[in-house]
């Protein structure tokens, strides 16, 4: 049976379905943290190269996003409605993350060349800003979700604080006052 | 208040040996649902079945298709944060660690104060193997065969005065040896804490093995506790100290995050953690949730100490 081979082959320890959906939690979070590490790093490299690849990482983390939900959904809670249902309602970490799984959604289907060109580069770009809230109710969601130890969240959160600071540096640099001018 | 008449057979009466169920027995039962027993087949190697010790013990309010868990799982996945707060670090950050020699100290409001070497605290007491179900607060859930004393030998032999209305476990603070301790996760030391009638209850018990063997660093060498109808945390480990008290002692994870971890912290379905449910637990080798039972299976024997307390406000 499939679920012996989850729970005995010692893959992913001895709680495979726990070890699992932190893994794939975490692996959203990183795929999601690399897709915002693109510009940043093409605008300090001029490796512009790195644009096409972003869309790709993006989708990664959809599909990262989708498994680490789907273990949550059939593998933990083994679709038992009733505690879906109120996870939701009642668990903040669980909203938090529904919220972003939401967000997640319309960026994964305008991901085609096709829905570049029907909604135009500027709409395309400030629908997929919604990368940006869905970072941080990301870090937000793993810092609640953590029991005591938040090390590692806290780690993420920086990363993110910093690849988002990125930007909030370089757009007040080119749209803030040029009394408090900022080297970037 | 204290009605201890249900619980059976009394802890001087030790059951004979064949009728303790061994590890072949479980698996026979095992066998009658299916799953489990056949998974050793299918998979060769994989579950560690040749170096697995048998599990001994008499079955302590085991359900039908209750069976030890596998000593690799209970040995490598632990909860204990002075060695990290993974569930894999225990392993190795304990291996080192020095149990001997061991000192425990029983004070406080007690007749007979002492200094025990851990020889001589535990020699007057017969040892016992029993097995008992382990379930941890986060959801998880485990069959352990222990090996220990109960508790409530060292309690009438410490004598408490009629003052005593708790006990206060203290775990040993030795950050060299204990490097979760060099950092601020929990407030250290460790600390736990019993009303005095349910450390006095036959089911609490001192470890000092598993599966038949001395425990490993790992689940709380040389000397830990076990209450099997509480969540694990209260299971305090490497302990050094048993204080007898007449206020309610302060706790290391109520100290650390009091809207979720009570002082009482008995198992209890209907009453959920903040952040997840109580209601099932998954046990550690199984794939399907199990239902978790009031007082983890053990309300015949201890419920009546909790007669007319409200447990939602008591968690
Ligand atoms: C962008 C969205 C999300 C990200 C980046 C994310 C990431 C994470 C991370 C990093 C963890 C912790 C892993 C660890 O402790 O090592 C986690 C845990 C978890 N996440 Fe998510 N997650 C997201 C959305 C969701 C959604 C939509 C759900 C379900 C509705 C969900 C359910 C869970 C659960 C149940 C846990 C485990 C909590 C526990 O330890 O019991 N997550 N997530």
């Amino acid at each position: 049976m499939a679920s012996d081979i989850i729970t005995h082959t010692r893959f992913f320890g001895s709680n495979p379905v726990k070890e699992g959906e932190h893994y794939l939690g975490q692996w959203t979070l990183r795929f999601i943290i690399a897709t915002l590490s693109i510009t940043p790093l093409r605008q300090l490299t001029g490796w512009n190269w790195l644009a096409k690849h972003r869309r790709t990482l993006g989708l990664f983390a959809f599909g990262y996003l989708m498994l680490h939900w789907l273990t949550y959904a059939l593998l933990d809670v083994q679709l038992d409605w009733g505690e879906l249902v109120k996870d939701l309602a009642k668990r903040p970490y669980i909203m938090v993350g529904m919220a972003a799984l939401l967000c997640m959604i319309p960026l994964a289907l305008t991901s085609t060349r096709n829905s570049i060109r029907r909604l135009g580069g500027r709409r395309w770009n400030r629908l997929h800003t919604l990368i940006y809230p869905i970072a941080i109710l990301g870090v937000i969601h793993y810092w609640m979700a953590v029991k005591k130890d938040i090390t590692d969240p806290l780690i993420y959160a920086i990363v993110v604080a910093t690849l988002l600071g990125w930007r909030v540096v370089r757009w007040r640099s080119r749209h803030g006052t040029p009394s408090t001018p900022v080297s970037a | 208040m204290r009605n201890h008449a249900k619980f059976e057979p009394p802890s001087s009466e030790i059951t004979p040996e064949q009728r303790y169920l061994d590890r072949r027995a479980f698996i026979a039962v095992a066998g009658a649902i299916g799953a489990g027993a056949v998974t050793g087949l299918g998979f060769p190697g994989i579950a560690g079945a040749q170096q697995e010790p048998q599990a001994v013990g008499k079955p302590y309010g085991l359900q039908p298709d209750d069976k030890p868990t596998p000593w690799e799982d209970v040995t490598t996945y632990n909860n204990f944060y002075e060695f990290g707060t993974g569930k894999g670090d225990p392993v190795g950050a304990a291996k080192d660690f020095k149990t001997k020699p061991w000192t425990v100290r029983v004070d406080g409001l007690v007749n007979k104060p002492a200094d025990y070497q851990l020889e001589d605290f535990l020699k007057p007491s017969a040892v016992e193997d029993r097995i008992y179900r382990h379930r941890c607060v986060e959801g998880w859930s485990m069959v352990i065969p222990w090996r220990g004393i109960p508790l409530a030998d060292v309690i009438k032999r410490a004598d408490p005065t009629a003052k005593a209305k708790f006990v206060e476990f203290t775990t040993l603070m030795d950050p060299r040896q204990m490097p979760g301790e060099r950092t601020g996760v929990l407030p250290w030391p460790y600390t736990e804490g019993l009303r005095l009638d349910e450390a006095q209850h036959p089911l609490a018990l001192l470890a000092v093995g598993v599966y038949g063997r001395v425990l490993p660093n790992q689940n709380g060498a040389p000397l830990r506790l076990v209450v099997p109808w509480k969540y694990g945390f209260k299971s305090i480990k490497s302990i050094v100290r048993i204080k007898f008290t007449d206020s309610q002692p302060k706790t290391a994870w109520n100290q650390a995050a009091a809207n979720e971890y009570g002082f009482y912290s008995n198992v209890n379905p209907t009453v959920d953690h903040p952040r997840w449910s109580q209601a099932t637990e998954r046990r550690i080798g199984e794939f399907f949730k199990r239902k978790t039972l009031m007082f983890n299976g053990y309300a015949d024997q201890v419920g009546s100490m909790y007669a007319g307390m409200d447990l939602r406000k008591n968690y």
